[in-house]
């Protein structure tokens, strides 16, 4: 059982949180949607497991390479 | 026409004031939260706040932005591309204050913004569009062969439920046909529970090409030639150029005539974009949409014509433009647009914000237009479209224009975010770009090879 980073990979707004803590998500499978520049980019769990914790809001303006979840994997 | 107000941001809000300079205009901006040491708030006059950084809360909301013109005793609202400018409830709203609208009439506004009553007026005014056949459902295949010979092959059979690009077959010769409307159908049915199909032409090899009209609004419009937009990704431009390479002379002549012809009809007022899809190999060309505003790409127009159209549209607007003759009109050379975005090419041009801690434009060279709404130290921010600056290039031909701007990329010095400078480049140096073989898959077909360049 490892703890896994979730990381955006660019800079943007969390525009929606699709999942909760609890949640079993599978790879590749967004746990949120950011806005930025007029795009949508989901930010997809690495690898499958189950959500431990969301570490943002919607609202919230993030950077690139920020933890926005953790997953037990 | 004392004060204008611009209810935009960025580089077209700069653009807007450097003609207001030129025409002894007093200007107003509206910025948001975002955006407030930004260099189109600085370059006004006078500078209204309207709201929090996010457009819907800020350069979206109508009232706020006429609420800024009545505070500051602006008389006059230009807005721009993008945010309000084809919103035809805005430009009502503007008027309905006792403000000039700089645009076109609110219901050309509104004709246009609806894709099936623009292409009925345009088929009314004889100009072509994508040929297409009436509905067929499952069971009906009657006059088919008839209906695919007037739509032309290679054709598309469509699902009338489809879209994006779902439940689309290609058709290259008679022999086919059938059983493809027959599956087509079938298909439709399961998928969208509605297997109605029609056919609709279609263009292999395609070619963005524009046609820049200004009409006088009293049924006189003039053209000012036409634009290549092909290079694109995303369905968004990234190099323009005009005029269009290769594309023979008649063909711009007859594109301009039906592009005049629909301004005329619809008594068209101001600077309008009237779009065709062009087929690379035969030239037939069909009508897009028309674009009532003025567009990013406007400033190549301006170079090989020599005029000003955001002054032409204050103008026409004040009544102090009177309608002139297309001979007064002339082209000169050849120009190139790129437009620099802060997007990460190599990761699918995926957005980049962040802080620009360099920023020169190559300004001092000759034939050389930058517009931008950014200055060394600014941040760029995740909260609007990626164009950091346009860089246009003129030249006596387009060999020139293509050199001048791989210079003026080559001396633009950009750091602090990713950006698509050399991806420019490597468009510009592509083999390709350089004989003139442009098209919408340009970028998309030659992808790895540009971003190994």
């Amino acid at each position: 059982m490892a703890i896994v980073e979730v990381k955006t990979e660019i800079t943007g707004n969390v525009w929606k949180i699709e999942r909760v803590v609890g949640d079993e998500v599978g790879e590749d499978e967004p746990i949120l949607i950011l806005e930025s520049m007029k795009m949508e980019i989901p930010v997809s769990a690495p690898e499958s497991g189950e959500i431990v914790e969301i570490l943002v809001e919607e609202g919230q303006t993030v950077t690139e390479g920020t933890v926005v979840a953790r997953i037990k994997a | 026409m004392k004060k204008l107000l611009v209810a935009n941001r960025g580089e077209i809000a700069c653009r807007i004031f450097r003609s207001c300079r030129a025409l002894g205009l007093s200007s107003v901006a509206v910025y948001s939260e975002a955006d407030a040491a930004s260099a189109h708030r600085l370059a006004a006059d006078e500078a209204v706040l309207i709201g929090p950084a996010p457009a819907r809360d800020s350069y979206l909301q109508v009232e706020k932005v006429i609420e800024a013109a009545r505070q500051t005793g602006a008389d006059a609202v230009h807005p721009g591309y993008g945010f309000l400018s084809e919103n035809a409830g805005f430009a009502e709203s503007v008027i309905a204050a006792g403000l000039t609208w700089i645009g076109p009439d609110p219901q050309s506004i509104r004709d246009m913004g609806d894709k099936q009553r623009a292409r009925q007026i345009a088929e009314d005014a004889g100009v072509p569009v994508v040929p297409g056949s009436r509905r067929f459902e499952p069971g009906d295949l009657d006059g088919l062969q008839e209906a695919a010979e007037a739509v032309g092959y290679p054709l598309l059979v469509k699902a009338a439920g489809g879209g994006g690009g779902i439940g689309m077959r290609r058709v290259d010769a008679p022999g086919k046909l059938e059983e493809t409307v027959v599956a087509t159908q079938s298909m439709a049915q399961k998928s969208f529970s509605n297997g109605a199909v029609f056919l609709e032409r279609f263009v292999p090899k395609a070619r963005h090409v524009e046609i820049q009209v200004f009409g006088f609004g009293d049924g006189r419009a003039i053209h000012l030639f036409e634009r290549d937009c092909s290079l694109q990704r995303r369905f968004q431009k990234v190099i323009e150029e005009a005029r269009a390479p290769g594309l023979p002379d008649e063909v711009a002549r007859a594109m301009a005539e039906a592009a005049v012809r629909l301004c005329e009809a619809t008594r068209y007022s101001g600077a309008g974009t009237v779009e065709f899809i062009v087929d690379a190999e035969s030239f037939a060309f069909f009508f897009l949409e028309m674009n009532t505003r003025i567009q990013v790409e406007h400033p190549v127009t301006e170079m090989i014509t020599g005029r000003d159209l955001v002054a032409m549209q204050i103008d026409l607007a004040r009544g102090s433009l009177t309608a002139f003759p297309q001979t007064e009109i002339g082209a000169r050379g050849h120009a190139i647009e790129c437009r620099i975005y802060a997007e990460d090419p190599a990761k699918m041009f995926m957005p980049a914000p962040g802080p620009l801690t360099i920023f020169h434009p190559p300004v001092d060279m000759a034939n050389v237009r930058v517009d931008s709404g950014y200055r060394e130290g600014d941040t760029v921010t995740p909260f609007y479209d990626p164009m950091i600056a346009k860089l246009i290039a003129h030249g006596g031909t387009r060999e020139e224009a293509r050199r001048t701007a791989l210079a003026a990329l080559a001396a633009f010095r950009i750091d602090g975010i990713r950006n698509n400078r050399t991806f420019l480049m490597a468009c510009l140096e592509d083999g390709d770009f350089v004989r003139g073989d442009v098209h919408t898959g340009f970028i998309d077909a030659h992808r790895t090879r540009l971003l190994a360049a």
